[in-house]
């Protein structure tokens, strides 16, 4: 390209960011405020599950959340099942037994049996109309809840999140912990600092020491709100352990298979000017 | 550019084959002999790239579609039991729904190849305008594969999309009203995009065959924009040359694409699909997948319905005439030094509207991209003109010539070198 032509550009270049500048007020009236990065176990090429955090995340989910939301896509026997909490098979029998499960018995009367592993976890109200009359606004179904939510991370971050060693895909579970813990406002608990809108219909849900932890973790919301997170992720993406390894050897396979057929095809065109 | 295969054999049973049809030397003819241009860089391997992306589209979609359910009720249940339940269905739906965006990544190159270097020109207009053909395949395509897994941005796209041909006066609400088969998008919508949506792609695979059969009568273009002139200096034959560099490039794809599956494959989705469609709840913003976001722009861009719907098949449809549109003699935009900006301005703005097709139709970006969707089309008004008064380069004489201009080697070496490649 000569001078005059990268004159040109550059002046096209200018007048195309003067077009896009004319975006820039519109964008910063309608900010919302970020979440917070959190640092995971789980982000990252070689990111994976760290048992203990989900485990504690599951009985904050357990002891807190349940009280609204269902997580209908998940089955019990997940827990026990490798790249998740990894609970015993024991445990888990022993979970799904406190749970009553809606079935049909041999007289086709409508009846409520023990849970078995096998179970998924049963929904809390039978419908959305009854959740609604209940709780005055619908409380979503948690299983894929942290891959539903995200945040506008606007240009140039978006671009860099699909960069490898910098790749972003936590952008929900850093909203659920935001979430959790933007409840700011002392005298209103259903004012919250990155709900969008600020109104929120589920008040305040987590509160220090609300949650006995057994294995010396800290009683606090920040904590709950980060384990509750790591688990809501883990349900909604039980596979990711296994992924990132498969995606690990598949890369390590396309590298060395790569550079065969690059010397290859060098040594194919070394006769050839091209 | 056919006929130069001299495929013969000594065995009975290949003769009798060739006897009664001709396959074996006719693959020899296209797959072997076919000559292709020596000076041939690697965007030239964008075709047999969407060439692959579709054949990986077609085998990973008919694993799908055997547990995939197309009723509203547990279409996204039976997509969430692909990911948690069916073996190794979290890899098969990742490859399929990162494949959509790599098949756009794959064509778009693909395009904008053959923008710069001017393949659309004689005799190509066929093969170019069967390629806009696909695009607008692919297009619809994927457009009804999104809708499938009936999450919130499925509902709402499809909702937005089927209401633009509302805009068409007169018959605008009884063709919405058939396309949707009811009176809103509902069960008969989602099923029948399955079936649309299995049934496509193999009538692109068809159109493909044209494609590429149209390639071979012609030949391909390539980085120099001259015919070929001289078989043996100019070209080198398909095989091993043309196969070993396809095969490089697709692996070298193969490891963007598995980056993307394994290590970031919600990156190009939007979260909001990940929420059961529900018709009484509209999302914040209605955004489409990042392929079609500058058809987007220019479709918000212009205030009247009709108008945007116009404007935006439109862009789309003016790429099918850019044989005529285009008057200049010279071929590649190297040897073009206005039409060299020209397309690099074209690029910038589509990745303008691109951008602005994601944010909300409101205040500024209104503004930007009323501008842009002006810059889209004035590309194509400029060009008849620009035919008439740029100054061309002076173009090689042979792509022989192109290469020993580039690499300084002497007329002998490449006499000897295509002497070479006949044995």
């Amino acid at each position: 390209m000569n001078v005059k032509s990268k004159i040109s550009l550059s002046i096209v270049s200018v007048a195309l960011a003067a077009a896009i500048g004319f975006a820039a007020p519109a964008q910063a009236a309608g900010d919302q405020k970020k979440p917070p990065r959190q640092s995971w176990s789980f982000a990252g090429a070689f990111g994976h599950y760290d048992r203990a955090q989900i485990q504690r995340g599951f009985q904050v989910y357990r002891e807190v959340c349940q009280a609204c939301h269902s997580l209908k896509r998940v089955a019990f026997r997940n827990l026990h099942e490798k790249g998740g909490p990894e609970f015993t098979e024991g445990q888990v029998k022993a979970l799904a037994e406190q749970y009553e499960i809606p079935d049909i018995n041999d007289s086709g009367e409508a009846v409520k049996r023990k849970g078995k592993p096998s179970d998924k976890f049963p929904l809390i109200y039978a419908n959305d109309e009854a959740a609604k009359a209940a709780q005055g606004s619908i409380p979503p179904d948690l299983s894929v809840i942290a891959k539903a939510r995200s945040y506008e991370r606007g240009f140039p971050l978006f671009l860099l999140d699909a960069v490898p060693g910098f790749s972003y895909q936590e952008h929900g579970a850093d909203y659920i912990v935001a979430l959790l813990t933007g409840y700011t406002k002392a005298d209103d608990p259903n004012w919250n600092e990155y709900f969008p809108g600020h109104k929120i219909g589920m008040a305040k849900p987590l509160n220090n020491d609300q949650v006995e932890y057994t294995d010396g973790s800290p009683k606090t919301v920040e904590q709950y709100a980060k384990d509750v997170a790591a688990f809501l992720m883990w349900a909604a993406e039980p596979k990711l352990e296994e992924r990132k390894k498969t995606g690990f050897n598949a890369m390590v396979f396309l590298f060395i298979f790569a550079g065969l057929m690059f010397f290859t095809k060098k040594k194919v065109w070394a006769d050839q000017p091209h | 550019m056919s006929g130069t295969s001299n495929f013969q054999s000594n065995s009975k049973v290949v003769n009798w084959i060739e006897h009664r049809l001709p396959i074996l030397s006719f693959l020899d003819s296209q797959l072997h002999q076919y000559p292709t241009p020596r000076n041939l860089n690697y965007f030239w391997n964008f075709g047999s790239l969407a060439g692959i992306v579709l054949v990986i589209m077609i085998v990973s979609g008919i694993t799908l579609a055997m547990h995939y359910a197309a009723n509203t009720e547990i279409a996204f249940t039976s997509v969430e039991r692909i990911m948690r339940d069916v073996n190794a269905g979290w890899l098969i739906r990742y490859i399929h729904m990162n494949g959509a965006s790599m098949f756009f990544i794959v064509v778009y190159i693909h395009i904008f190849r053959g923008l710069y270097f001017g393949s659309y020109k004689a005799p190509r207009e066929i093969l170019w305008m069967i390629g806009i053909f696909i695009l607008l395949a692919m297009m619809a395509t994927a457009f009804m594969g999104y809708v499938l897994p009936w999450g919130q941005m499925s509902f709402w796209g499809a909702t937005v999309i089927t209401n633009l041909f509302s805009a068409i006066p007169l018959v605008g609400e009884s063709i919405t009203t058939w396309l949707w088969g009811g009176f809103s998008v509902d069960n008969p919508t989602l099923n029948r995009f399955f079936s649309l949506h299995y049934l496509l792609p193999f009538m692109i695979a068809g159109v493909v065959v044209l494609h590429v059969w149209a390639l071979h009568v012609v030949g391909q273009n390539n980085p120099a924009g001259v015919e070929v002139k001289d078989v043996k200096r100019d070209t080198v034959p398909f095989t091993p040359y043309a196969t070993i560099k396809d095969g490089s490039a697709m692996i070298f794809f193969l490891i963007f694409f598995a980056w993307f599956i394994f290590f970031v494959p919600n990156y190009l989705g939007h979260a909001d699909n990940y929420i059961d469609a529900n018709p009484l709840v509209t999302p914040a913003h209605i955004v489409p997948e990042w392929y079609f976001l500058p058809f987007y722009a220019i479709l918000r861009a212009i205030p009247s319905k009709l108008g945007g719907v116009i404007a935006m098949f439109g862009s789309i449809a003016i790429l099918a005439f850019l044989p005529w549109l285009d008057t200049s003699k010279v071929r590649s935009a190297s040897f073009r030094p206005v039409y060299k900006v020209l397309f690099w301005a074209f690029v910038l703005v589509c990745i303008g509207l691109g951008y602005l097709g994601a944010k909300p139709a409101e205040g500024g970006y209104v503004t930007a991209s009323r501008l842009l969707t002006f810059f889209y089309f004035a590309f194509f008004a400029i060009l008849p003109f620009l035919g008439w008064f740029e100054k061309t380069k002076p173009v090689p004489a042979s792509i022989a010539d192109a290469v020993l201009a580039k690499n300084g080697g002497s007329a002998a070496a490449m006499a000897g070198a295509a002497a070479h490649s006949k044995s």
